[in-house]
């Protein structure tokens, strides 16, 4: 379920039931408050909240492309907080089937959706067509002190706002306390310590790896750029696109990893795939680098190991820092072509950020929150998971949220880079090749791919 | 219908000349409802086939960038489409699947109608229908199913291997990728082939092989002298069909993707290739140039294949 709103590649994952959870739901008590906020010190062109009243009261007919599982739930109390709008929810797929769909619909003119599920990645994608409203004028630009700053990062660009956040994924590690205690490895604090644990653990668990390097994720590969430092992306909203994987941040990542797979102390199997799903469950994976939305999924795809994880933050480059990164997540956003601006910008806003369906969508469809109110909200936060011990989880990733680096770019075409990913650097995971060419090979494939789209490539 | 052809001819005309109109404008009135009646399928046939396929030829002309806008190119998507490595490798790979696969199908689908058709089995619906099923299992499952039984680490034929202290089989590796679609292709459209088959045995005049009985020929011998040939336009078909289903190959390894993405990657066969460049890359124009192309390539090897057929039916 989870991977869900994380993942572009749409697997087999339909097996896999997040289950009976022990996540107190809780309703927010007060339904939430219209949130229209019409801000005073708003550029000319700022929605005034008679309007925006007018159009709420206005019976309107609004298309929501999404796959969050069960968004009905939240989009119901949306209809009941503004009765005269009426929204129809359409599953046209996750991750893929879904941008594509999209584009086919705004290329032909019609048929689009007025509020699309976006992930952070695809927005400059979407940029490209002038394709998604800015929502600033519509209320969005205040809710900006809600937000971490690298969240607002992702959907904003000066003042313009293109999606309203609705979920994140910091990086953190799970791993198996049992495990490695049986192989006499400490959970790794950095990343020289973790190759060293890689390889303490393999000779003393012959069958079993410290974890798993997949060749078909380039979203977790591309957090664990982020979170060197590395900038490898940028898109300046017009002709010209930033692709630099040159660089020591970049090479660092690589060649860590392809000290790990040389020496096979990690396993290269492709992720979210059935192999895969037995391997985190009969420990073939002693561990998992992965995003906030990853506890409640692991806890879906191996409840046989109940009990035995733990989630801590994920090994450093250097020795007393805590950086993290961000994998999956994405946000709501308005499509230019709508008819109804400002009933869908408040849709998008209202489900996100109204106290009630925000809470629900954190622990009823356990979307890892984006926005600072739930990550704070003791309902949310206090919750102890006995999957993983009796730890508070949450309360762990609230905290790794706030150690994500800011300024993470990306290209106006992160289907091709990821494609293109699959084929090199992937590939050569799998293949247990040399990642250095393979690098150099995606890099050079990403930018002749860039040139002959019309992109100015620095 | 039947109206027209029954209008009454005038009386006030004199008789040849009425005849003489009258069949005139009957003919006339049966050309018009030949044409109404086939009305229908023209105008779907148009609206759906035509129509789409000029539309394609007409885009792959054109290339439209991400920036830039369009731009009229002419051929210039075909040259680069029949200089295209990847595209070549892809039909290559899709050559090497009909040598293999098909005449390994087509024998079996062959045997088994003749199976059936002989009589000679008990529960003959039930197994004719087993052959069939697994043509109605859909993908989703058929995924689910392979995945598991070609899995590396729990699937069957591995756990058999680790009883016999045997390396597990890699089915989901660069090698052995092709042989496991093309079992699978094999498994799906066996039955499929199989009917079509048995129905033209179905049709065969029973006196032949009463005939042949009785100048002393066994079954096998029936089989292969009288029903074999019988069919040969049926085998014809299931043939024409297996070259278009192999060049078009997509399903399949699509399905395989999600068990091993890296060894499928983008451009295993050319209907992947094209289908990835039009939705991942947003290349629609040269995905539509190429897949012109493998309908060219599709187009000359059922016309060699039905060629050579004939050609060996016209031997004595």
């Amino acid at each position: 379920m989870y991977r869900s709103t994380h993942r572009p590649a749409a697997g087999l994952g339909a097996t896999v039931a997040a289950g009976a959870l022990l996540l107190a739901a809780c309703s927010g008590g007060s339904g939430g408050g219209g949130g229209g906020g019409g801000g005073s010190s708003a550029p000319a062109e700022q929605v005034s909240q008679a309007e925006i009243d007018q159009a709420m009261s206005t019976p309107t007919k609004l298309v929501f492309w999404t796959w969050v599982p069960n968004i009905q739930n939240e989009v119901d109390l949306f209809m009941k907080q503004y009765p005269e709008i009426d929204v129809e929810v359409v599953n046209v797929g996750q991750g893929a089937p879904h941008y594509q769909k999209l584009r086919t619909a705004l290329k032909s003119g019609e048929g689009a959706p007025d509020v699309a599920q976006i992930e952070f990645q695809y927005i400059s994608s979407f940029r490209l067509g002038d394709d998604l409203l800015d929502l600033a004028p519509y209320g969005a630009a205040d809710l900006k002190d809600q937000y971490a700053d690298w969240i607002w990062d992702q959907v904003s660009d000066g003042s313009a706002v293109y999606g309203i956040p609705q979920d994140v994924g910091p990086l953190g590690n799970l791993y198996r306390e049992d495990l490695l205690k049986q192989a006499g490895v400490e959970p790794p604090k950095t990343w020289d310590q973790f190759v060293d644990a890689a390889r303490t653990y393999r000779a003393a668990k012959p069958d079993s790896y410290l974890t798993n390097l997949p060749g078909n994720d380039p979203g977790q590969f591309t957090s664990f750029l982020w979170q060197s430092g590395a900038r490898p992306f940028a898109y300046d909203g017009a002709e010209t696109v930033t692709i630099d994987l040159d660089t020591p941040e970049v090479a660092r990542v690589v060649d860590l990893w392809n000290t790990l797979v040389q020496e096979d102390l990690v396993a290269v199997d492709p992720d979210f795939t059935d192999q895969w799903y037995q391997g985190l469950a009969n420990g073939k994976y002693a561990s998992w680098q992965t995003a906030a939305w990853g506890p409640v999924f692991l806890q879906g795809t191996a409840a046989n190991t109940s009990g035995l994880w733990r989630a801590t933050t994920i090994p450093q480059w250097e020795e007393g820092q805590n950086v993290s990164s961000n994998w999956g997540g994405s946000t709501d956003a308005v499509l230019s072509t709508t008819q109804h601006k400002i009933a869908a910008a408040e849709l998008a806003k209202w489900i996100n950020t109204a106290e009630e369906p925000a809470l629900k969508l954190a622990t009823e469809q356990f979307l890892f929150p984006a926005y600072q109110p739930v990550l704070e909200n003791p309902a949310f936060i206090d919750q102890k998971s006995e999957f993983y011990g009796g730890q508070e989880v949450n309360k762990e990733f609230a905290a790794i949220s706030k150690t994500v680096s800011t300024d993470f770019g990306w290209l106006p075409f992160m289907d091709y880079v990821y494609s293109s990913f699959s084929e090199t650097v992937g590939k050569a995971i799998a293949d247990r090749a040399e990642l250095r060419p393979a690098l150099q090979a995606w890099e050079k494939d990403i930018t002749a791919y860039a040139e002959d789209q019309g992109f100015t490539v620095e | 219908m039947s109206s027209t052809t029954t209008a009454p001819p005038s009386a006030a005309r004199p008789p040849v000349t009425a005849a003489h109109g009258n069949r005139r404008s009957l003919q006339r009135h049966e050309r018009t409802a030949g044409y109404l009646l086939v009305a229908p399928f023209f105008l779907i046939f148009l609206a759906m086939i035509v129509a789409p396929l000029a539309y394609s030829g007409y885009l792959s002309l054109f290339r439209e960038q991400l920036l830039g806008g369009n731009a009229f190119v002419g051929l210039e998507n075909y040259v680069d489409a029949v200089r295209d490595s990847a595209f070549v490798e892809g039909l290559l790979r899709v050559g090497r699947f009909f040598l293999l696969q098909v005449p390994l199908m087509l024998a079996a689908a062959l045997l088994f109608a003749l199976v059936l058709d002989s009589g000679r089995l008990r529960l003959k619906r039930f197994v004719r229908l087993s052959i069939f099923v697994p043509y109605a299992v859909p993908s989703v499952i058929a995924a689910i199913m392979w995945g598991y039984l070609y899995g590396p680490d729990f699937g069957p034929f591995t756990q058999l291997a680790d009883a016999l202290g045997l390396p597990p089989p890699r089915f989901l590796s660069d090698q052995w990728m092709l042989p496991s679609i093309a079992n699978i292709v094999t498994w799906t459209f066996v039955g499929y082939n199989m009917i079509i088959l048995y129905a033209a045995l179905r049709s065969v005049p029973a006196d032949l092989y009463e005939a042949a009985r009785l100048d002393g020929a066994g079954e096998v011998r029936i089989a292969w002298s009288i029903k074999v040939p019988a069919i040969r336009p049926a085998l014809l078909l299931t043939l024409i069909f297996s070259v278009i289903g192999s060049f078009q190959l997509f399903n399949e390894p699509k399905l395989m993707y999600n068990l091993a993405p890296n060894v499928i990657g983008t451009s295993y066969t050319p209907n992947l290739y094209a289908f990835n460049l039009a939705f991942v890359n947003q290349e629609i124009n040269y995905a539509a140039a190429i897949a012109f192309v493998l309908g060219f390539v599709v187009m000359v090897v059922s016309y060699v294949v039905q060629l050579s057929s004939q050609r060996r039916e016209r031997r004595p």
